[in-house]
């Protein structure tokens, strides 16, 4: 039994099928990455996840309960956090304040009244957020307005904010998609170290084998909707219909 | 059944109004994505194009009129337009008495002008602001524009009859087989109504049927391709500013004989026809036109008294709820296209 | 909770750099803002002297802004427009129709003294409470849109409030006359007045029109009780919106306007967020009805206006949406302006450009005519365009780019004249 299981699920909009017939599940403690070419339905697929969307079949649950009916962030609350495509983080605030933003969320709930509270004040957090941002190397960086760094930083804050929720599952979407090499190569050694350092289930979509050969200890492929073939990754490397599916459309040009 | 026709019927002058003027601002909106809180004023100007065109019509000059004496046996002095030294005396009557659907020829021009000024001048510098910058500035011009009506033209309504030939009301009750007398309806509602049918065809056939219309839908759907493609779609989009307030410049002049114009009658619009593009569907011209109507009728009914002997007051109110009722049930109203003005 | 990350973050090892919380200062402020409570207190308490600065019977007198009446508005619409500012200038929600909180809490208060007592506290605590829930349901059904449509439903719910006040709801409201205090009115706490006895609102006796002159050569400055009472609740109102401001909940509000995406995704629910800053906002809006009751006993729904509403907007921007002193600094402005503005007649005109040659003066008796006196809705309506146009910080944020022209002016000059000698 993993820590997120997927069962039948399927999606549906207007005459497009996105998602058939979906069965996944994610063994707690390793980094599991879902492949598949455009319009396989990997976002599809993530946005279920996480309460963005409501599959019309089949069932999601995470640490054996279910995740279908609740909103994005009580399904955060239950332990998944997401980091997106392009960096969600709060621009206009400054990188200490976007740290301490998870860090009351992970204390106070989803909702707290604390109006005549002082937030510089509240040692706690903001010994916890100070102690994420050098988790992070980001410690100069905190007075900074987030909108003013570069991608590759944001990115970082993004999945520090993340981290600092100590969730049991993250949920990474192309992490590096539109970034430059560097960029790339620094955020698969953030997520080795993740990976290594915290007993964290990941779950990534990508597009860079790169990325996706020298992190992931199971990978599943998505094509057309359903999944195609669950492997490890030297398996998958060989395996015959993946690279008619996906490898054999990207590296056949 | 027949108080339910002649509720319809009296919805469909005031359902007209709010289909116009929804319908300006949904295009404006769709195709320039600005929320436009001045175009209650613009509604407002031109109603008073059509004061100032019949006042201009009845300039006059005195002259000593031999053939008629006052009282102490002087000859009188009369006051005789100079349309009538232009025209002769009987068509010189005809023009003033026919000055408001006349000044629709003035507003034409009037109106797409101020429009295209107010586009170039003021709106298009605001596009990529936020959209409470936009509510903002255009809230402050509305009130610029009021104001200065006000200035020229005082506080008080100004009556601006209709023309004799559509002063008085028809038995359309007698017509389609009721009770005479149940169901009497006003001539220039019915002309209204009818102008209203023939502006919004002709704007949707307008958008349908020419490469103009084609190129400023594309451009609703999706800006950016467009422009990609080469076309210029600014210089569109500001002819299409100029056309939306034409649009509400007409129904504010053919509105005149309907409700007296004053300086704030595009504030009290405004308001309600926000309210219908939010229930018909922000961004949905069919939306726009089906909501004003439907509101209009709404309205209509919540103004009979057996319904205010129940409810007093609702009739000033029933948009309103209207409005709460179909945002909770359907948050992107009646007509609404997903993901326009979500954030 | 932070041992634990320790623990598990061996990215980089904790160092033990972290600085320690900062720790509360004056009255739990830190050191920048203590200072701004403070100069607005003095500010406040001393303004029946500063904003008299010329004598009594010159020339000037008539930009003096010292007497009672406009003092007490300041503060007032000061209030209102802080209220306004934790909700537009902290979340970005524009509300159009915040004029209703502030005429319901007047309606309020002015039963709580028909009904009750002439004890101005009562009232002001009724109107606080019935705009707070007045607030709640406009808010719990508004919010559930954001953007242009949140702003729409906000001006519907507020027109509806000022077409029920001015007609159907008469017996409440007075409808088109409003309502005045009465001697006949049954206050039960009080006991009935005698027959054309004047009802006045108070404090524990303490009529809030009385007040205390002070002549200093041909200066007469006017220390009024009901204004210092407004000043008073305008200083706690100022300073709980600082802590406001302060807060986690306020940075919450912030993060609201920045991201809501990512918001939902941290596990934090927006809306009880919004929700909140809403009903704080209309309760500050009814604090400010309650006071304006206070001060002048009677009510009218014109309170409720559209354009009651689009002046409490202009006054936050002006000042500076999201800035702690701008909606004060906003507020101060429009009324000062409004009520100098609105006196200027003709003959004044006149004689403000006497010094010309006729003809000129009656071009610029002309020319600047329409837009003073009644006129003041145009030059409101003008300053609104030039404001968004020109300041959108406000100006709040025009202050500060001065300030650091003038700074690195300076700041040029010193490295200037250091480097100098080097040469």
């Amino acid at each position: 039994m993993g820590i997120l299981e997927v069962k039948n699920v399927g999606k549906r909009f207007g005459g497009l099928q996105a998602l058939g017939n979906v069965n996944l599940s994610v063994a707690e403690g390793t980094v599991h990455a879902i492949i598949g070419p455009n319009g396989a339905g990997k976002s599809t697929l993530l946005n279920c996840l996480v309460g963005k969307l409501i599959p019309d079949t089949g069932s999601v649950s995470f640490e054996g309960q279910s995740v279908l009916g609740r909103k994005p962030h009580e399904i955060n609350q239950m332990g998944i956090s997401r980091v997106f495509q392009t960096p969600e983080i709060f621009g206009d605030l400054t990188v200490m304040e976007n740290m301490m933003i998870p860090c009351l969320a992970k204390r106070d709930g989803a909702f707290a009244l604390h109006g005549y509270k002082s937030l510089l004040g509240d040692a706690e957090i903001v010994d916890r957020a100070e102690h994420m941002l050098e988790d992070m190397n980001m410690a100069d960086k905190r007075h900074m307005h987030a909108a003013s760094m570069s991608r590759g930083d944001k990115r970082r804050l993004e999945i520090g904010m993340c981290l600092a929720q100590e969730p049991r599952l993250l949920l990474l979407d192309e992490p590096t998609a539109g970034m430059a090499r560097a960029d790339t190569n620094n955020t698969i050694e953030l997520l080795q170290q993740i990976k290594e350092s915290r007993p964290i289930t990941i779950a990534i979509i990508e597009h860079d084998m790169h990325v996706v050969f020298s992190l992931s200890e199971r990978i599943t492929v998505l094509a057309q909707g359903t999944p195609l073939v669950e492997d490890t990754p030297d398996n998958i490397k060989g395996h015959p219909k993946v690279r008619e599916a996906y490898l054999g459309e990207s590296s056949g040009h | 059944m027949d108080a339910i026709i002649l509720q319809i019927l009296n919805g469909l002058d005031k359902g007209s109004a709010y289909a116009l003027i929804a319908l300006g601002l949904t295009l404006i909106f769709g195709t320039l994505g600005v929320v436009n809180f001045a175009h209650g004023a613009l509604f407002m100007l031109g109603a008073f194009c059509a004061v100032t065109f019949s006042r201009l019509l009845q300039l006059s000059h005195t002259v000593i009129d031999e053939t008629q004496k006052d009282f102490l046996g002087n000859p009188l002095k009369v006051d005789v337009p100079y349309i009538y030294e232009i025209l002769g005396e009987s068509a010189g009557a005809a023009v003033i008495d026919w000055a408001v659907p006349l000044s629709l020829l003035m507003a034409i021009p009037v109106m797409i002008a101020i429009g295209v000024i107010m586009e170039r001048g003021l709106i298009k510098h605001f596009y990529k602001r936020p959209h409470a910058d936009q509510i903002l500035v255009t809230f402050g011009l509305a009130i610029v524009l009021q104001e200065i009506i006000k200035y020229f033209y005082g506080a008080n309504p100004i009556p601006t009859p209709a023309p004799d030939a559509f002063i008085g009301s028809f038995d359309f009750g007698a017509m389609i087989g009721f009770d005479a007398g149940s169901i009497v309806y006003p001539y220039w509602r019915l002309v209204y109504f009818f102008f209203a049918a023939v502006i919004i065809a002709a704007v949707f056939a307008f958008l349908q049927f020419t490469t103009f219309g084609m190129v400023v839908r594309a451009g609703m759907a999706d800006r950016e391709t467009v422009t990609l493609l080469g076309i210029d779609i600014d210089k569109r989009f500001t002819m299409m500013f100029g056309i939306a307030a034409a649009v509400a410049g007409l129904a504010g002049v053919m509105y005149t004989p309907i409700n007296s114009p004053n300086y704030h009658m595009g504030m009290d619009f405004l308001v309600l026809s926000f309210v219908v593009v939010v229930v018909g569907g922000m961004g949905s011209l069919p939306g726009a036109v089906l909501a004003g109507f439907l509101l209009g009728i709404v309205e209509a009914f919540a103004s009979m008294t057996q319904v205010l002997e129940i409810l007093p007051g609702i009739n000033q109110i029933v948009i309103y709820l209207v409005a709460i009722v179909v945002l909770l049930t359907r948050p992107r109203g009646l007509m609404g296209r997903k993901g326009v003005m979500e954030d | 909770m932070t041992d634990q990350t320790s623990n598990t973050g061996a990215v980089r090892p904790a160092t033990s750099a972290a600085p320690k919380a900062k720790s509360a200062g004056f009255l739990g402020l830190t050191g920048k803002d203590a200072s701004l409570v403070v100069l607005v207190a003095v500010l406040t308490l001393l303004a029946p002297f500063i904003l008299n600065p010329f004598p009594e019977g010159s020339a000037m007198a008539q930009f003096n802004a010292g007497y009672p009446d406009l003092m007490q508005r300041f503060v007032i619409f000061g209030i209102f427009a802080i209220g306004f500012n934790i909700l537009f200038g902290l979340t970005g929600y524009l509300s159009f129709g915040h004029a209703a909180f502030l005429g319901v809490g007047s309606y309020a208060g002015i039963w709580s003294m028909k009904l009750l007592t002439l004890n101005v506290i009562p009232s002001i605590i009724v109107s606080v409470a019935v705009a707070g829930l007045f607030s709640l349901l406009v808010g719990w059904i508004s919010l559930r849109r954001s953007g242009i449509y949140f702003s729409i439903l906000t001006l519907a719910f507020a027109m509806m409030s000022f077409a029920l006040a001015y007609s159907v709801l008469t017996p409440i409201t007075g409808g088109e006359t409003g309502l005045q205090l009465k001697y006949f009115d049954p206050r039960i706490l009080d006991g009935a007045l005698a027959q054309g006895e004047t009802p006045r609102a108070n404090l524990f006796g303490l009529e809030m029109g009385a007040s205390y002159e002070m002549q200093v050569g041909a200066w007469l400055f006017t220390f009024n009780a009901g204004y210092y009472i407004a000043a008073i609740a305008m200083l706690v109102a100022f300073y709980l919106s600082i802590r406001i401001f302060r807060s986690p909940f306020g940075m919450m509000l912030r993060a609201v306007k920045s991201n809501q995406n990512r918001l939902n995704y941290t596990g934090i629910s927006p809306k009880p967020y919004t929700l909140a800053a809403f009903v704080i906002s209309g309760m500050y809006a009814g604090l400010a009805g309650g006071l304006l009751v206070a001060m002048d006993t009677q009510v009218g729904a014109e309170r409720m206006f559209w354009t009651a509403s689009g002046e409490v907007v202009l006054m936050t921007i002006l000042g500076g949406a999201g800035t702690l002193i701008g909606p004060v600094l906003g507020a101060g402005f429009i009324k000062y302006m409004e009520n100098i503005v609105s006196t200027i007649n003709k003959t004044t005109l006149e004689g403000w450009f006497a010094f010309a040659p006729d003809w000129l003066t009656d071009v610029l008796v002309t020319i600047v005519y329409p837009f003073v006196g009644k006129g003041w809705h145009l030059t409101l309506g003008i300053l609104f365009m030039a404001v968004v146009i020109f300041l959108p910080g406000g100006l709040v944020q025009g202050g500060q780019k001065l300030a650091s022209m003038f700074r690195r002016k300076k700041g040029d000059d010193a490295a200037a004249s250091q480097s100098q000698p080097g040469e």
